[in-house]
């Protein structure tokens, strides 16, 4: 199937948010590596203020080069980037104070407590207030659960405990934008979930999250907004509610009378319509499900059992992107 | 934890200077003190010349022709500091020097502490300047602990008072202690040129061990050329033909010019190749 709206065409516009600005915003973003790979082609990323927004795509597909691109670590080959209102590379002293950021897993200081780390970060910070960094390290480490493991070593740290305290450092300050690189990499379905809940109270709170995720099924419970990268290249990016209704939601009727119903489905003016003797089934459309069970009660099918499904997330992600397992390298 | 609790010191460039942040500088130089391999180098270098003082005590007080220096320490402890300075200088210093700054930036780079660094945000011309400020404080404390080894050592063990300079002249005490902490500043300031060099090669690499070796090579490369006099059109041009040019310091009447030569041949280093490494860092791609 054909991405609804291909790349290079104009994609619609994702709602804006409060203040009707966006909080990341990229035109033509472009990264060449040396070697002559581009990672990046040519994206126009729109995230609104206050979103949070789901950033998918296969290993490889380009989304750690451009969070990298987004937070002025490595530098564009063409196109720009502005971040909360200001040009990234370029201003990126004004925008990065107010993002909280994890870029592909957290990096600490082995010998150095988990406090300690974040003490070191703090005080690499200019507009953080000394007076009250041990107070702020505290309670960054307490939302993330980690106040009991603060004082070990980072080096005796589990795959966990380091995510978690990378997601802490993030958190050292109030952040009007967080983006993170799989934050979810790594934790128990304990973490998972807290993590979770804490962009849902970040995002209630005004922050807007731009987060990586191969999780599709977290990325549909938390995200308001979704894009898709495919070999660089930005395949798709809209609100949750306008993904949604490009999805083909199927009506499923169970029957000893499958012919009947399949026959009724097509009156009904449904598409794609399948038949194996035991059910019949159809892209529902325009139609609502009751009209159609009552088409069907009313053309005498004895109904067994009737279903409406939305195809998951990973059915579209999947139709995006290819079914290839290899990484385009 | 919402906005309003949390004080928020003005934006970085508010000022008509950039601001450093004490804070950073202190943080990075407790990160080279605490260090334990660090620690163990100045213990190292404490040994040193008490190693000197108990030998030269041990050996006897006869008049056996060492060097100029060494011979003096039998009337003065002071001159123990001055011998262990000259023997460190030439390759223990640099060694120490070349450790620390090659894990400046290319240790970062290498643990991927640096990106979270940069996206804190601290600036990379801030980052560099205070990893440089750190490892300067780390160079004045290497010679700090021979000098200051030396003075135990040699107080404990010969005597002290007025001190014979190598012209025959005598000072104060405390006239030699000025010529001390004299000698201890230009070792310092050498070994910040050779830093300078190390810090433009830790921008090279993301393997700290890589850079720290290349700084060595280059310092002991140096070290070579300069002991070959068929090069000497080259001599005035290396930072290793001035470590040792504070002899006029020991003498009467005391003389900066060899001393000066000296420090605007290493500012000169530090000038070139902080540049060098300015450039380089404040352009590259940080992807480790
Ligand atoms: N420093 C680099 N030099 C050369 N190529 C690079 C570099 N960093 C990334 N790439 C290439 O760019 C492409 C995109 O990589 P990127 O890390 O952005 O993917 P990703 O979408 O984050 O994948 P994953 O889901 O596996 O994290 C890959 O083909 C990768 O090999
Ligand atoms: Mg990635």
């Amino acid at each position: 199937m054909k991405p609804p709206v291909p790349a290079g065409e104009p994609r619609p516009q994702p709602p804006s948010g409060a203040g009707g600005s966006l909080a990341i915003e990229t035109a033509g973003l472009t990264k060449r590596f040396r070697g002559g790979q581009v990672a990046v082609d040519r994206i126009d990323l729109a995230v609104p203020n206050g979103a949070v927004y789901g950033f998918l795509g296969p290993n490889g597909s380009g989304k750690t080069t451009t969070i990298r691109m987004l937070l002025g670590l490595i530098f564009a080959t063409s196109g720009s980037v502005q971040v909360l209102g200001h040009l990234v590379p370029s201003r990126a002293a004004r925008a990065l104070p107010g993002v909280g950021a994890l870029v592909e897993g957290p990096a600490f200081h082995p010998y150095l407590s988990g406090r300690a780390n974040l003490a070191r970060l703090d005080a690499a910070d200019l507009s953080a207030y000394r007076g009250d960094s041990r107070r702020r390290i505290s309670e960054a480490l307490e939302r993330v659960g980690l106040s009991a493991a603060a004082g070990k070593r980072y080096r005796n740290y589990s795959l966990g405990m380091r995510q978690r305290l990378g997601i802490a450092a993030a958190l050292l300050q109030p952040r009007q934008l967080l983006m993170l690189d799989e934050p979810t990499n790594g934790l128990d379905p304990q973490g998972t979930r807290e993590v979770r809940h804490l962009v849902a109270e970040l995002a209630r709170d005004g922050t807007t999250v731009f987060v990586s995720s191969h999780l599709l099924s977290e990325v549909e419970q938390m995200c308001s907004h979704v894009g898709v990268m495919r070999t660089g290249a930005l395949v798709w990016q809209s609100s949750m509610a306008d993904l949604a209704a490009q999805q083909k939601v199927r009506v499923t009727v169970e029957t000893q009378d499958s012919v009947v119903a399949k026959g009724v489905l097509a009156d009904l003016g449904l598409t794609e319509i399948a038949e194996d003797g035991a059910s019949a089934s159809a892209v529902l459309g325009a139609r609502a499900p009751e009209q159609v069970v009552a088409a069907l009660v009313a053309a005498g099918v004895g109904v067994r059992g009737f279903a409406v499904a939305k195809p998951a997330l990973e059915e579209i992600f999947v139709q995006l992107t290819g079914e290839g397992f290899d990484v385009s390298g | 934890m919402s906005a309003a609790e949390t004080r928020r010191m003005p934006a970085g460039a508010a000022g008509p200077l950039p601001r450093l942040g004490g804070r950073l500088l202190l943080s990075e130089i407790g990160m080279v003190m605490r260090r334990r391999r660090n620690q163990l180098i100045l213990v190292t270098f404490a040994a040193i010349p008490i190693i000197i003082g108990t030998a030269v005590k041990l050996a006897a007080p006869s008049g056996s022709d060492a060097g100029a220096l060494i011979g003096n320490i039998t009337h003065n402890g002071i001159f123990v500091s001055f011998t262990a300075l000259v023997v460190v200088i030439p390759i223990f210093l640099p060694m120490a020097v070349a450790v620390v700054v090659g894990e400046t930036v290319a240790g970062e780079a290498n643990l991927g502490t640096l990106r979270y660094l940069l996206v804190v945000p601290v600036g990379r011309t801030r980052l560099l300047v205070t990893k440089f400020l750190a490892v300067g404080f780390w160079c004045l404390a290497t010679a700090l602990t021979v000098a200051i080894a030396g003075l135990a050592i040699g107080f404990a063990l010969f005597p002290r008072g007025k001190v014979t300079l190598l012209s025959g002249t005598e000072t104060s005490m405390v006239g030699g202690l000025g010529r001390l902490s004299v000698v201890v500043g230009y070792a310092a300031l050498m070994m910040l040129a050779i830093a300078a060099m190390g810090l433009f090669i830790s921008t090279l690499t993301e393997v700290p061990i890589a850079a720290m070796a290349a700084t060595l090579a280059v310092a002991i490369t140096m070290q070579v050329l300069v002991a070959i006099p068929q090069l000497h059109a080259v001599h005035p041009w290396l930072i290793s033909r001035y470590l040792l040019d504070f002899g006029d310091v020991l003498r009467d009447p005391l003389s900066f010019a060899g001393l000066t030569h000296g420090c605007l041949a290493a500012l000169a280093y530090v000038g070139v190749f902080f540049s060098l490494a300015w450039a380089r860092f404040t352009t590259k791609d940080v992807s480790s």
